[in-house]
């Protein structure tokens, strides 16, 4: 039972944030129909702006985290709309596939070149204690990890059905023609969404890398996790990525406990090829129609 | 007349300067100095500069200042093994380097064919046991460390169930098979077979098993990073059981990494510039003030590289490559005679070295040594 209880709690603090980082999946596909292969580097980018703002600029945890909030929004929010998205979109949607692909390759690459190869040391954002619950051991970390994660995007749920603002985004995504024709500035709404995903990376990023360390390649494993949880749990559903998430951090560490350590990465990708092959929407997502 | 006036002033000034150029000795530091072994790479190489640096503010060796030729393997074996033939045909008598066995292993092949003796940061079990006789350890490799340390934990410590955890890599595959084997020597039984993936982040599972299984304590055998990552989890999940390891698992750099979650934490090393030894503490702080960072084992290691290139120099009383090379088989460097080796050492017929050890423990922040295992 301990045991058991153990490894949810790990899961789901995992799968919580890799959530964080699906949602940035389905918002940006809902934005421009885009798919951002460089979403793992996004998330692992804001924890070297907080060390720089430690290290470099002599900053404390918090004030170095709300300037890398604001970096975040400039560069992975602001600047990759105006210079990557807006550019690229209309050569069509693999164009801009291949320059996030490229992008996050730059994005790898300048960060070990700035500073370093090897994983730097992360502060932790909460207290470092351990509590007995039924015999497991539950850490501040894990249950603060996994509430943050969840009031982001629940916040964002909210806010996306009850403002007006993110109803306007929800119209620009369904339909941009409509909502224009409606007196919605869809082009607002769109860098709205861009913000918002580099906001939710930030999030991400800070709560990951005291487990993980920063380190200029964790985008590679997180971007593809995030990936496989926003098909799972449906691309086109914000709850959909938030399932997806959790459940591939869970099935993540019960096949590493019960099945084996070496094929634990396995398993996901097995869950995927299910989704696609029985309930290509996945989970939560609602089947798509396009014209061709 | 003129002419042969020229011709005789040329060939005296050419016999002239034949001795001189003799005795010049030129080493290649041929180490990672970027790439992801660029932390280990560049102590190895900041420890032989240093080291160098010394010896020729004294006088040299042979009467001359050393010449030192630095060149960047990239932490890739094709590339250093490019670089060692650049040093060779640069002229170097002597290579120090590189640090990562699996460059070893590719370019030591280059420095024997041509050769030259290399002075390498490997720890590796396969690369004294080749047959090659150029090259030479400046640490001892894990083969001989485990051992020591399978004792340290069955005598010392009384455990008499381990959970080994472990990378599944080359690297991790040669520990543990070397802790396997020691193990069943020792009277300790594997409860708990845990091995892992390269690069791993996420190490909540392993820690479970290893925390759920029978074990009185662990032996983890992962890389820098891997071990600080498992440390961190470990202290997430209050695993409770002492966990040994190699200079992997205590190193600085995963002291820095870990944080807190490293305190406890003990295992073997062979050098580490925490021991109470005079010498090793004068050079540690001689390093700080020259480079501004705290040295580890590996920058221990160029150091005392160094300074075995000048005192073998010396011995053989040229900088000849293959008389350094026959002079190192079978050589015993005492401090009273070599005091830059900082502690006595020696090298067997394979170029494996033999020195005193230490079992170290994590506290506040520092390796302490809790015991000073003998040579073997």
């Amino acid at each position: 039972m301990a045991e058991l209880i153990q490894i949810l709690v790990s899961g789901l603090a995992a799968g919580s944030i890799y959530a964080l980082a699906a949602v940035g999946f389905t918002l940006l596909w809902q934005a421009s129909q885009t798919i951002n292969f460089a979403q793992g580097e996004f998330v692992m980018l804001p924890a070297f702006f907080v060390l720089v703002g430690m290290n470099f600029l002599g900053l404390a945890l918090w004030p170095a985290v709300f300037f890398a909030l604001i970096l975040s929004l400039l560069i992975l929010g602001l600047a990759f709309k105006k210079l990557i998205v807006e550019p690229m979109l209309p050569h069509g949607t693999l164009p801009l596939v291949i320059a996030t692909i490229a992008l996050g390759l730059l994005m790898k690459e300048s960060v070990k070149e700035f500073y370093g190869a090897t994983a730097q040391p992360f502060p932790a954002v909460f207290p470092q204690k351990v509590y007995n619950v039924l015999g497991a051991s539950v850490s501040v970390q894990d249950i603060g990890n996994l509430l943050v994660s969840m009031l982001a995007i629940l916040g964002l749920q909210l806010f996306l059905s009850r403002t007006r603002t993110g109803r306007c985004m929800q119209a620009s995504a369904q339909n941009p023609q409509v909502a224009e024709i409606l007196g919605v500035d869809v082009k607002k709404m769109v860098l709205y969404t861009f913000l918002i995903n580099a906001a939710l990376a930030t999030i991400a990023s800070v709560l990951i890398s005291p487990v993980y360390l920063a380190k200029f390649s964790n985008g590679e494993t997180l971007g593809l996790v995030a990936f496989i949880a926003a098909i799972v749990g449906g691309f086109n559903q914000i709850r959909g990525a938030l399932v997806g998430g959790l459940l591939i951090g869970v099935i993540d560490n019960l096949s590493a406990v019960y099945i084996s350590a070496q094929y634990r990465s396995a398993v996901p990708m097995l869950l995927l090829i299910a989704i696609i092959l029985f309930r290509p929407q996945g989970l939560l997502g609602t089947p798509e129609g396009r014209s061709v | 007349m003129h002419r042969n006036f020229i011709g005789a002033t040329a060939m005296a000034l050419a016999l002239a300067t034949t001795p001189l150029a003799a005795a010049e000795l030129k080493v290649g530091s041929i180490v990672e100095l970027s790439g992801p072994g660029a932390a280990a790479g560049v102590n190895f190489r900041d420890g032989v500069k240093m080291g160098f640096e010394e010896i020729n503010a004294a006088g040299g060796v042979l009467g001359d200042p050393v010449r030192i030729t630095e060149y960047d393997s990239q932490t890739d074996p094709q590339v250093s093994r490019a670089m060692v033939q650049k040093a060779i045909d640069d002229g170097v008598h002597v290579i120090a380097g590189t640090v990562f066995s699996s460059s070893t292993v590719v370019n030591m092949i280059v420095a024997r064919r041509a050769g030259i003796p290399q002075f390498t940061g490997s720890e590796a079990p396969s690369i004294t046991g080749m047959g090659n006789p150029y090259i030479f350890r400046s640490a001892f490799g894990s083969q001989k460390g485990i051992p020591k340390m399978a004792r340290y934990m069955a005598e010392e410590m009384g455990v008499k169930k381990v959970a080994v955890v472990w990378a599944n890599t080359e690297f991790g595959k040669g520990g543990y098979s070397a802790f396997k084997a020691e193990a069943a020597n020792h009277g300790l039984e594997i409860v708990a077979d845990i091995p892992t993936e390269q690069a791993q982040s996420d190490f909540s599972a392993d820690v479970l098993k290893a925390k759920t299984s029978a074990a009185d304590a662990l032996f983890v055998y992962l890389t820098e990073e891997e071990s600080a990552r498992f440390l961190r989890e470990a202290r997430k999940q209050n695993i409770g059981k002492p966990m040994v390891g190699e200079t992997t698992l205590i190193g600085h750099k995963v002291i820095e990494l870990a944080g807190e979650a490293a305190e406890g934490a003990m295992g073997h090393v062979g050098l580490t510039p925490d021991a109470d030894i005079p010498a090793m503490t004068d050079m540690v702080e001689r390093f700080k003030k020259r480079f501004d960072y705290t040295p580890d084992h590996n920058a221990i290691k160029g150091f005392t590289t160094a300074h075995v290139i000048r005192c073998v120099a010396e011995l053989v009383g040229s900088p000849d490559s293959q008389a350094i090379a026959d002079k190192m088989h079978g050589l015993t460097l005492t401090v009273e005679e070599c005091p830059g080796v900082l502690m006595d050492v020696s090298w067997d017929d394979t170029g494996e070295m033999s020195r005193e050890s230490f079992f170290v423990e994590v506290k506040d922040g520092k390796q302490v040594v809790r015991a000073i295992l003998p040579p073997n």
